[in-house]
């Protein structure tokens, strides 16, 4: 919401204070100052001077050389300018840069300096010159703001003007406009009587909002039209008053200004006045063309579906039946609260206006505007939800500035069809309770005062605060609260800290559990990284996922910003991929990466509950390494969440993994991720050259086997006994079943095993392999004898015989 | 020659040639010669018979003496002979101690999350337990029990990602503020970090997968003050103890009175730079003291208690904290960013 110092001391008089304290102030009171364009910026010794002689420039055609008149003295200035005219433009009164003065820009009305341009004395063709004279763009102006300005030459100012006044000043440019931001709740700030009261309560000065004098002609517009509400959930309140003899013209030019530093292009009176009572009051009003409007009725009524219809910016919009149509006896003439109809619309020819000033449905407003995709100054008030009490200030107000204005006979009397109106709401009045909210200490009376100037009554016989319409923000103590602490001023708040209970602060389990796997991952190599939750279904395919794979079963969003971001991930692979094959390409060498991903399995589709939301740890790598890299940090982190029991990997079918290159992941019998090489056809997809392999663990399924507990056990006293086994054997089998028979057989005093060779080789034979393990045997209470350990190597021998595995000789 | 004068030359020698001796094996040779078995003292004491009864004792005194004298030489210069060898062997072992480390390579946390676990750290040292809440959530608890009812112009301007008109994905971390007060348990003090989604493009300084941080206390007489308090510690913490804060009014429907703070800007200390845009200031957080409506529709009595609540965006604590200039940067994993944390 933009607003102009200089409309805002329209209601606020006695506003006297610099640009940047006035912004510091309304931000710390709640009126959020975005930014301000200081309008006298760079425009320095400016004074108003008379023309008192013109001569022509000796040596140059286009010049003339002038005496100007600036009050203090007489200078001589050259220029160029088309409009200053030997014979015509004696006596004249302009704006003169003095010598060592400053203007915003140039005469062509382009970007403007950051520094502006300074002007110093100088001769032009020989003939010297003590300043300038200007054009309002030399000013940083355009002529939507100075409409009588001429199109290519020096401003004139009216023969009334004071001879050596601040030419600023006349222009009205010591002056800032300021970009507000409003928030949602304060729709009585989208206006600048709003901000004016908001001004005058932060600085503590009267606040004098204007008061429509009665106006209008014995007539009764209810004799010209007639208005029936169809809809009236879709609006509250209808307001209509009547122009006729409709003298179309300029507004005046200070009023022109005034909507110019405001963003509004002056039109012409009517348009004008309009455009100003939007931004004044923040109430849309629309001018209708009265004898356009047949059978001199107006009814407002929701559109038939499929309905088309011409707004006056001539665009045509296909309508449904939520959208809220003003209609005359025979056709619909405009959307309501939007825009107006191509086929009523105000021409210079028409004679009677009828203004509407009505509330329409907020939510209905914005939901129409943005299915027609139509947003206009008139919706985006209206979307706010607006105050019906507004609506006939507002309208009276508009016909006073028709009579000030002289742009047409007022009918009498107006058209109310409404609703009943709101009324002002009563909240409880307890200042020690506000007190002991903020942690302040705030003297009843001085909140009291705080009310006054925000228009707030206190009702003593009942203890209330009483808050006014338009105010629709305060329901209940705790806003009353806010009203007091931004007046008091949030840095007068004193700061404490919370006196109450003692509480124990912490990280929950799995979170600690995560952290121990990022800790793993990190010592490992691997750096962590983050991709987003959705993705496009098209990943299925790189993924190489059968058609009827369950996890393409996904949550889909139904307004995604493009495919790409459409679903909800069901695999935690495809960021990680991604992110390894941009760093591919980026010819970045041996990357390793992980990922807490979180993944979505709907647990039906549609969707009618939340989806199951999964958190997998994810590795990935490509460069050094390889799957047993791999194996052995998954190994590495189990150990280190306390899953101390015997990790198994059994081949696995994962689409994108290689066949022969991949493992399921078990603990205790539950399958808890998987690892291995990325299929060929997928690295290619991802655009990964050489070997990745990647590795992915259900954090929550680690959660129903962890064990953060440690027990110490203690120190070995007895000796070992060590003893190895080389085994010859098919080499499809996997050593994992010899392992398996290790376990079974070595008995109690098995402490630990290890694989520490594999061979094949032609010595062997096509098709075998050598195999060998180490077994260490210890007892905790004394030394162990031969027999302790021969005997179950004999059962693990014959066990493995069984399987065709023989010791080698 | 008498035993006492083959003694006396003995020792003579011996201590001579072991002085002379130049490395530790010509030492031994010396003192094998000397006081091996067969050595010459060995032999020398096979006069002993010689000697008169009444002398004996004094006698073989002088050879204890000389055997000891001996052995105290050799054992000296064979320490100097040692040291000698090791210096030697030092000296040829001397490494060019500037080559470089051998370095295991450790990777590195995401700054997000090393943003994540500094807020974190903060707050539970202040007492405050860590919850998580769903990301893909109901509407209720994204926006009606946070006082935004169905069509409230801020479900607009938060642009959500529905599933369907119940289910959406969350567009803050306030939900869990819901989750935390529905469990019944008063008083509280919990954070919730988090992943949330917003349907803005792409650009520098907005994604539509983003995390965010809230917080939030209920006990009985929390105050505004306390608000400001528990922030302004916050802030030290995080940006360091010449922080200041500024609250400036503002409104979420979810809190009432509301505000945003401001720290001051920790490049320039507040006089103004290009960092802060010459303000001085730098926009951290929303918070406020807890809706009565809101803390009513999860079941606590705003007459006995009241709280407050506080939301963050990481991302944009991770930017400002660590001056990386293109939120994309986060996303795209190049190992050459990540490295830098």
């Amino acid at each position: 919401m933009k607003a102009s110092l200089a409309w805002i001391r329209q209601y606020v008089p006695d506003l006297n204070v610099g640009y940047k304290e006035f912004m510091d102030a309304m931000t710390l009171s709640g009126t959020k100052v975005e930014y301000y364009e200081q309008l006298d910026k760079n425009l320095e010794k400016i004074v108003v001077g008379q023309i008192e002689k013109i001569e022509k420039h000796p040596d140059a055609d286009k010049l003339v050389v002038c005496q100007v008149n600036v009050g203090t003295e007489t200078v001589q200035i050259v220029t160029g300018a088309p409009n200053i005219v030997i014979g015509e433009s004696e006596g004249a009164k302009v704006p003169v840069v003095l010598d060592g003065g400053r203007v915003a820009g140039g005469h062509d009305g382009g970007p403007l300096p950051e520094n502006g341009i300074k002007i110093k004395k100088g001769k032009l063709r020989g003939v010297e010159s003590f300043g300038m004279m200007c054009s309002v763009e030399e000013l940083g102006q355009s002529r939507d703001s100075y409409p009588l300005a001429p199109e290519n030459g020096i401003y004139i100012f009216p023969e009334d003007t004071e001879v050596g006044a601040d030419a600023i000043e006349v222009f009205g440019l010591h002056d800032a406009v300021y970009e507000f931001e409003i928030t949602s709740n304060r729709v009585d700030c989208y206006s600048i009587i709003g901000i004016a009261r908001e001004v005058a309560a932060t600085f503590g000065l009267d606040f004098v909002p204007p008061h429509p004098a009665k106006t209008g002609n014995n007539e009764d517009i209810s004799d010209y039209v007639s208005v029936e509400v169809a809809d009236r959930d879709l609006c509250r309140r209808y307001m209509a008053r009547g122009v006729k003899n409709i003298r179309i013209g300029p507004s005046p030019e200070w009023f022109q200004r005034l909507l110019a530093k405001n963003g509004h292009r002056p039109i012409n009176n009517l348009v004008d006045i309009t455009n100003f009572i939007l931004d004044e009051y923040g109430q849309p009003m629309h001018a209708f063309d009265m004898d356009q409007i047949a059978g001199r009725k107006i009814i407002v009524k929701r559109a038939e579906d499929g309905d088309e219809f011409q707004t006056l910016d001539g665009k045509m919009h296909t309508l449904d039946h939520d959208v809220l149509m003003i209609c005359d006896a025979e056709r619909e003439i405009g959307l309501a609260g939007i825009m107006g109809g191509e086929n009523s619309k105000v021409t210079d020819d028409v004679t009677k206006v009828l203004f509407e000033c009505a509330c329409f449905d907020g939510t209905n407003n914005r939901l129409a505007s943005k299915r027609l995709g139509l947003r206009t100054d008139s919706s985006a008030k209206y979307e706010k939800g607006l105050d019906p009490n507004n609506c006939e200030e507002a309208v009276n107000r508009a016909c006073e500035l028709v009579e000030l204005f002289g742009c047409g006979e007022v009918i009498g009397g107006v058209i109310d069809v409404k609703e009943e109106l709101p009324a002002p709401k009563r909240i409880p009045f307890r200042p020690d309770w506000i007190n002991a909210f903020l942690g302040t200490d705030i003297p009843e009376a001085d909140m009291r005062e705080y009310f006054r100037r925000l228009e707030l009554e206190v009702d003593d016989e009942t203890g209330e605060v009483i808050a006014p319409t338009f105010r629709q923000d305060l329901e209940a103590e705790a806003d009353i609260a806010e009203e007091v602490a931004r007046m008091y001023g949030y840095d007068n708040i004193p700061t404490t800290l919370p006196k109450g209970s003692s509480t124990m602060g912490g990280l929950p389990l799995n979170l600690r559990v995560q952290e121990r796997l990022q800790d793993v991952a990190e010592y490992c190599g691997f750096s962590q990284s983050m991709t987003y939750s959705f993705e496009s279904p098209k990943v299925y395919d790189k993924l190489r996922l059968p058609e009827d794979h369950p996890l393409r079963k996904a949550v889909v969003i139904s307004n995604p910003l493009g495919e790409d971001f459409s679903i909800m991930r069901t695999l935690p692979v495809n960021g990680l991929l991604t992110s390894l094959g941009r760093n591919y390409n980026r010819r970045n060498k041996d990357v390793r990466l992980y990922e807490l991903a979180k993944v979505y399995i709907p647990k039906a589709l549609p969707l009618t509950e939340l989806p199951d939301e999964r958190v997998m740890m994810t590795l990935g790598f490509y460069g050094e390494g390889d799957f047993f890299d791999m194996k052995g940090v998954v190994e590495e982190m189990l150990v280190k969440v306390g899953m101390r029991k015997k990790m198994t990997c059994e081949p696995g079918t994962i689409p994108f993994l290689h066949p022969g290159r991949q493992a399921d992941i078990f603990y205790e019998g539950d399958r808890i991720g998987y690892l291995g090489e990325l299929h060929p056809e997928t690295a290619d997809a991802y655009e990964i050259g050489g070997r990745a392999y990647i590795a992915v663990l259900d954090t929550g399924k680690l959660m129903e086997h962890i064990d953060l507990g440690v027990t110490y056990e203690g120190l070995a006293m007895y000796p070992e006994i060590s003893r190895d086994l080389s085994m010859l054997m098919d080499s499809k089998i996997r050593v994992g079943v010899i392992e398996e028979v290790i376990e079974k057989y070595a008995g109690p005093y098995l402490e630990s095993y290890r694989l520490f060779d594999v061979y094949e080789g032609e010595r062997l034979g096509e098709g075998k392999k050598s195999v060998a393990y180490n077994l260490v045997f210890r007892a905790k209470d004394r030394t162990l004898e031969d027999a302790d350990v021969s005997v179950p190597i004999a059962k693990i021998l014959e066990e493995l015989e069984k399987l065709g595995i023989e010791l080698r000789k | 020659m008498s035993l006492k004068e083959k003694l006396a030359q003995i020792q003579a020698e011996a201590i001579e040639s072991m002085l002379s001796a130049a490395d530790p094996d010509v030492l031994n040779d010396i003192r094998v010669r000397f006081l091996g078995k067969k050595g010459l003292l060995t032999e020398a004491s096979k006069g002993m018979k010689d000697v008169p009864a009444e002398e004996r004792p004094k006698m073989g005194q002088l050879v204890n003496d000389t055997k000891k004298a001996i052995e105290e030489t050799l054992e000296k210069r064979k320490s100097a002979l040692m040291a000698a060898v090791r210096e030697k062997k030092m000296a040829a072992e001397t490494i060019d101690v500037t080559m470089p480390g051998r370095k295991s390579a450790i990777g590195h946390r995401h700054p997000l999350t090393l943003a994540t676990e500094e807020v974190e750290r903060i707050f539970i040292g202040m007492g405050y337990e860590v919850i998580e809440g769903p990301e893909v959530e109901y509407d209720y608890y994204n926006f009606e029990a946070l006082n935004i009812p169905p069509n409230h112009p801020a479900k607009d301007e938060q642009d959500t990602f529905y599933i369907n008109p119940q289910i959406l994905l969350r567009t803050q971390t306030s939900s869990c503020q819901v989750h935390a007060m529905e469990r019944g348990k008063v008083p509280f003090k919990v954070v919730a970090p988090g992943r949330v989604f917003r349907s803005d493009e792409v650009d520098a300084t907005h994604s539509p997968n983003f995390h965010q941080f809230e917080g939030m206390i209920v006990d009985k007489d929390i105050t505004f003050s306390d608000l400001k308090g528990t922030l302004e510690q916050f802030a030290i913490e995080l940006f360091g103890p010449d922080t200041k804060v500024k609250f400036r009014p503002h409104h979420f429907p979810f809190t009432e009175p509301s505000a945003e703070m401001d720290v001051s800007c920790f490049k320039c200390g507040g006089k103004g730079c290009r960092f802060c845009k010459g303000e001085g200031w730098i926009e951290i957080l929303g918070c406020g003291m807890v809706h009565p409506k809101v803390l009513k529709m999860s079941g606590i009595d705003p007459d006995e208690y009241s709280g407050f609540a506080l939301g963050v965006g990481l991302e944009r604590i991770a930017l400002l904290k660590y001056e990386i200039d293109d939120m994309r940067l986060l996303y795209e994993n190049d190992i050459r960013f990540l490295k830098q944390f």
